[in-house]
């Protein structure tokens, strides 16, 4: 019988012997992302060179399926090196391009990864006072966030699918109009995803999301 | 590169015996003509011969008359015809109010709510834990205008089997039609529609090592049902198109290969996996009922782990199994069937469904807990989750 895979070799290959995998004792930066729409989730523990700025060591652990752990191997050896600058501006696209490709319906498991270095250097930078001071949440925020919930069809985010019909912020609290029906296939995923993306915001109170297909 | 296979997906679909090919050639190359009535041409009236014997032997085996025998090409369309067909049939007369259980397979599910669409209403009966229908809940939601009652017989995932004759005593109480999804089970249980008490049944050749592409409905004399494919005046004109003649043969042949002995030996390799893998690795969990569960299914969640990593690294041993994680379903969903019964997502995110079939043997129950215990291991060690290392 014909062996024939759903990834490309380099996918399967980071797969089966994924890079820098564990956790950090006392690691400079933390974060652990979590998808609701698929269940996936991602660590990712940093060291971080004080003076340069420089990622010395990287680890990640997943809870995820072959693109979840294949990306987070190769954001691992993509940003191991690199000042947490250059690491941040790492794309989804950048780690899924070094893998040779991903299946657009697995978009949504592998930019976890992405995220959670990203999450993980924003620790480290709150926990070394980097941060800058605290910007209010205005609608581009928010359509900035919802860059990253993607629609799981097409693996487009729902801000390029033009599925974002409004958005209104006032005094904390948020109101999404999405483009779709409520009785829709993705509905649920969708919305479990854009509350998980703009709950952090420090100066959300409340979230309404509304389908309106 | 070439490699042996451990198949245990049969579920899904089964690998189709030779000697149901080799009864089916005939009627591809020799005998291939529609069938014909009694005053048609030679060829064409051994066509229908051949097409009536398929009946008589699916028929017999539910204990149904030949003409209550519909062939249809598999089980999506007999659960669409039964679904749609009778719904359609009574909705002027009756009422426009549907039942069903929570965990039927797809082709019941999404014909109900393509029903809801057109403005029936669909009551989705929950089920407890190990996935058994709640029949108080069922009795009270029977309603003057109720048509129709789909409960499967056995669950495509967790293999639950259901008590079918109490709902089809419920329903024949209440003068319900009730049609029972038996794609899993026909054949491997028992299935006598007088006996039991059905009015519809869905049954399938590729469940059983026969072809794909042929099934069959069951439909109790005098049901009432709307034809869902028109053209001509075949199979007693409840489905219209040319006769798959070879895939009924294919199917009779099928069901004739079955055996009692055979079905117990699927029920021992079932038992052994489930009793290796809760005694062997930790953190696992059965999804299901540990006997009153299909013959050929086992359904396990390996907590702490994804599914779609466990049947990838399955794949590269030689393995098919199949997951209930949202990452290996097509619509990205988590089984709906885990969370009915009351899983979170976790636990249907590391379930994995072992079915088994004719051509595995008891070696092959070892060989494969022996490579998941692996896997899983290997998998916690990389998991969030995990145990502390």
């Amino acid at each position: 019988m014909m062996v024939k895979f759903p990834y490309t070799e380099k996918v399967l290959e980071h797969f089966r012997n994924p890079r820098n995998v564990g956790k950090i004792e006392n690691p400079d930066g933390k974060a652990i992302e979590g998808s609701p729409a698929c269940g996936d989730m991602v660590a990712v523990y940093l060291k971080v060179d004080e003076g340069t700025r420089r990622i010395t060591d990287i680890k990640f652990e997943s809870y995820g399926c072959a693109s979840n752990i294949a990306t987070g191997s190769i954001i691992t050896e993509l940003a191991k090196g690199k000042t947490l600058e250059e690491a941040k501006k790492i794309t989804w696209k950048e780690a899924a391009d070094a893998l040779g490709g991903l299946p657009p319906i697995k978009a949504h498991c592998s930019v976890l990864a992405v995220e959670g270095l990203r999450a993980a250097i924003r620790d480290y930078e709150e926990r070394h006072g980097l941060t800058q001071a605290r910007e209010p949440t205005t609608v581009d925020v928010i359509k900035h966030r919802l860059k990253h919930v993607m629609n799981p069809l097409t693996g487009l985010d729902v801000v390029r699918a033009d599925l974002i019909r409004d958005v209104e912020v006032k005094d904390g609290k948020v109101r999404i109009v999405v483009d779709l029906a409520s009785s829709h296939q993705f509905a649920n995923a969708i919305r479990e995803d854009i509350k998980e993306k703009i709950e952090p915001l420090w100066d959300v109170k409340t979230i309404e999301i509304e389908f309106a297909g | 590169m070439e490699r042996d296979l451990i198949y245990l997906d049969n579920a899904a679909s089964t690998r189709m015996d030779e000697r149901v090919l080799g009864a089916m050639k005939p009627y591809m190359l020799d005998i291939y003509a529609v069938a014909t009535s009694e005053f048609g041409y030679s060829i064409g009236i051994e066509a229908r011969e051949a097409l009536d014997e398929a009946r008589r032997t699916i028929a017999i085996r539910l204990g149904a008359a030949p003409e209550e025998v519909v062939f249809t090409s598999g089980s999506t369309e007999s659960s669409n015809l039964a679904v749609k067909g009778v719904a359609m049939a009574l909705a002027e007369k009756k009422g426009r109010h549907v039942i069903v259980s929570a965990i039927e397979d797809f082709p019941v599910i999404n014909s109900a709510k393509a029903l809801e669409r057109q403005g029936f209403e669909v009551t989705y009966i929950p089920v407890d834990g190990e996935g058994f229908v709640d029949l108080n809940e069922l009795e009270d939601s029977i309603r003057p205008d109720t048509v129709l009652v789909s409960i499967q017989h056995a669950n495509q995932e967790i293999g639950t089997v259901q008590d079918i004759a109490t709902v089809a005593e419920v329903c024949r109480k209440k003068g319900v039609p009730f049609h029972t999804d038996a794609t899993h089970t026909f054949m491997r249980l028992d299935l006598d529609v007088d006996r039991i008490g059905l009015d519809l049944v869905t049954v399938s050749a590729h469940t059983l090592h026969g072809p794909k592409g042929i099934g069959a409905l069951y439909i109790r004399k005098d049901t009432p049902l709307v034809k869902q494919l028109d053209g001509g005046f075949q199979e007693f004109n409840k489905r219209a198109g040319i006769e798959n003649i070879p895939g009924a043969v294919g199917f009779a042949h099928a069901v004739g290969l079955v055996t009692k002995d055979e079905t117990r030996k699927l029920m021992a390799m079932r038992d052994h996996l489930i009793d290796r893998v809760l005694k062997e690795i930790p953190n696992t969990t059965l999804n299901g009922h540990r006997t009153r569960r299909l013959p050929q299914n086992a359904n396990i969640t390996f907590h702490l782990v994804e599914g779609e990593s466990i049947t990838l690294h399955l794949d590269m041993r030689g393995f098919a199994v199949s997951t209930g994680s949202a990452c290996f379903s097509r619509s990205l969903e988590a089984s709906h069937v885990i969370r009915a019964i009351g899983g979170d997502h976790e636990r249907a995110h590391g379930s994995v469904r072992f079915t088994f079939g004719r051509y595995n043997e008891p070696g092959d129950v070892d060989a494969v807990v022996d490579a998941i215990a692996e896997v899983v291991a290997e998998l916690r060690k990389i998991s969030p989750l995990g145990p502390e290392k």
